[in-house]
């Protein structure tokens, strides 16, 4: 028998007004973590679709001259002074202080090759890499697996008149076409795409790269910082971020967060709301019996522990079943409002906040009816003295 | 001082809304170790607030108390509360158990916030519950007990701290006759054992089990037995 004992019989024998309290603590603690699941699962979602929409960032060799193209139309050759990229300008993109938010990085060599005495652009290209990066491509056949395949864009293959399967002899080596692009209305559908170490060896530019796509997560990013860390590490190349899309892509994030703040703050004033009504409820029905602790010799901190330890109890354990309530509210909601790529994150943050904040909610709430208890005139609460 | 209940000169003055309510007019009394004191008045004589100051309850408007030497409400902040702890054993007119705790649980409660091993306090709550008869009662709530056990179980928790002073306010006022006697006798038993008890009480027939019985009026000690009596019912 100790302070803890009376508070969890109380708790247990008093069952309507604790499952009032811990119901109360539950359904906020449970909407909270509903918001914060759902928010986190959302923005999971968002991060995918921000690969859906292609890089983000272009670097490319620094040059002095002023472009000669304008939407789409070009009124001359591509002129670079100074040094080009390598793959070695490739690698070390990977090292700078916020790598682990480069979600793509595509080195990219362009050239022109002849077929069937034609010029064609020829794109060479980490396959992989680039399909991940361009996801509305879709290919008629496959894509390249191997150094010996090529995919046509769409209006190459009409105008090259390319069937699958067909071999395309590229500077004197041959390659299979693999795959056709569907049209995507843009300067994919001129090209030949071939794995970047062959395209390579066809245009004699070993180690080299135009130009490297890199694909940034952004939820929260810093975006400026890696276009700096970029620029520093790479004095060579020009680095460009396209910031509108990336900057409406966090400021919606930031939104959905901040709403998610907002109504948490609210429902968690609630909660207070409902702990402190219950205790102060509890501590008046309880006069008497609060008399009788301090006649019996408990002080005004024993009662004031005494009752805390209720609220805590209650409120720890509503903490622990609104997380799993939530979390399942979140599995029920989120196929609602997201699509079918959102899945759940089970943040173990969440978990431990999930307790930590309903307890701390517990605990501030009934602070005032545990002191208030305390301070209740032995005699007076007896009313038998 | 010498006795062991020291009281001096003890005013009481209570303040409502009305006005100011004397409820203590500057009472003297003196009780030695041991001592089975009953203390009769009729209502609003000051016996229940005599009860309150004895028990560190409530304190005095004005006069001193002292109890086994100590200078009870002298004592500073918390330490009034640990004196109620280890000094004072209450049992109180409407046994005031813990609704929710067993009775054995409630036989513990003045155990509760002390810092002894569970199995030492369940030892001796077992042993007191034995000692006033309900040991196959233990596991009951007080609304499964009768008001005689329930009396019992109060008797019980003001023993559990082996406490050197008993305060009794009515104890057998809500009882049957027979159970009423038991329950002196298990009182009476008590100071037998050299236990001081004071016992506020409206029942004259109560008066043979005390060694002394001090009469109450308007707030000071009119008298005591059997140097005056009890001529109108209390």
């Amino acid at each position: 028998m100790n302070l803890r004992s009376i508070a969890f019989s109380n708790l247990r024998r008093r069952k309507a007004r604790a499952a009032f309290l811990v119901v109360g603590v539950l359904i906020g603690v449970a909407t909270v973590v509903t918001l914060i699941s759902l928010t986190s699962a959302m923005r999971v979602e968002a991060q995918d679709r921000m690969e859906d929409y292609g890089a983000n960032i272009l670097i490319t060799p620094r040059t002095d001259e002023l472009a000669l193209s304008y939407g789409g139309v070009s009124l001359g050759g591509v002129a670079v002074t100074g040094r080009g990229l390598t793959e070695g300008d490739v690698r070390r993109i990977g090292t700078i202080p916020n790598k682990k938010n480069l979600a793509v990085v595509a080195p990219v060599l362009l050239g022109t090759v002849q077929v069937k005495g034609r010029p064609v652009l020829l794109m060479g290209a980490r396959v992989k890499d680039e399909f991940r990066l361009k996801r509305w491509w879709k290919v008629d056949g496959r894509a390249p697996q191997s150094p010996g395949e090529l995919v046509a864009g769409h209006d190459a293959a009409r105008a090259l008149d390319l069937q699958m399967g067909d071999t395309v002899r590229l500077q004197g080596r041959d390659f299979v076409l693999t795959g056709i692009l569907e049209e995507t209305g843009s300067q994919d559908d001129d090209l030949l795409l071939v794995d970047l170490a062959a395209a390579q060896r066809l245009l004699g530019k070993p180690g080299s790269v135009s130009l490297v796509e890199v694909a940034a997560l952004c939820s929260g990013c810093p975006i400026d910082d890696i276009i700096a860390q970029l620029s520093t590490t790479l004095p060579v190349a020009k680095v460009t971020a396209m910031r509108e899309v990336v900057q409406s892509r966090i400021h919606a994030l930031d939104q959905l967060r901040t709403m998610s703040l907002v109504i948490a703050g609210v429902v968690l004033a609630i909660e207070a709301l409902v702990v402190f009504v219950t205790m102060m409820g509890s501590v008046s029905e309880r006069t008497r019996e609060i008399g009788i602790f301090r006649a019996l010799g408990f002080r005004r901190g024993h009662v004031t522990r005494l009752i805390l330890i209720e609220a805590l109890a209650a409120s720890v354990l509503a903490g622990a079943l609104g997380y799993l309530a939530g979390m399942a509210t979140t599995y029920a909601v989120l196929p609602l409002v997201a699509d079918d790529s959102a899945h759940i994150v089970w943040l173990l943050p969440v978990g431990l906040g999930a307790l930590l904040i309903s307890g701390a909610v517990g605990g501030l709430a009934s602070l005032y009816p545990a002191v208030r208890a305390s301070r209740l005139d032995p005699t007076e609460a007896l009313r038998a003295l | 001082m010498s006795g062991f209940i020291e009281i001096r000169g003890l005013q009481k003055v209570y303040r409502t809304d009305a006005g100011t309510v004397p409820a203590l007019r500057g009472l003297d009394a003196e009780v030695e170790e041991g001592t089975f004191l009953g203390v009769m008045g009729q209502s609003g004589s000051g016996k229940s607030t005599l009860l309150a100051i004895l028990g560190g309850l409530s304190h005095p408007t004005s006069g001193s108390l002292a109890i086994d030497g100590i200078d009870v409400y002298g004592l500073l902040g918390e330490r009034l509360a640990d004196f109620r702890r280890e000094y004072i054993g209450f049992v109180f007119q409407a046994y005031n158990l813990v609704p929710y705790l067993t009775a054995l649980e409630n036989v513990m409660l003045p155990l509760a916030v002390k810092r002894l091993p569970g199995s030492v306090k369940r030892a001796r709550a077992d042993e007191v519950l034995r000692r006033v008869g309900l040991s196959g009662r233990a596991a009951h709530l007080p609304s499964q007990l009768s008001g005689g056990e329930q009396e019992r179980v109060a008797i019980a928790r003001a023993l559990v701290n082996e406490p050197p002073l008993i305060l009794a306010d009515e104890p057998t006022g809500s009882l049957d006759s027979a159970t009423a006697d038991e329950v002196m006798a298990l009182l009476q038993g008590l100071n037998d054992d050299g236990m001081t008890i004071v016992m506020v009480t409206h029942n004259p027939e109560n008066r043979r089990f005390f060694d002394r019985t001090l009469v109450l009026r308007d707030g000071l000690v009119e008298c005591e037995l059997p140097a005056c009596d009890i001529a109108t019912p209390l």
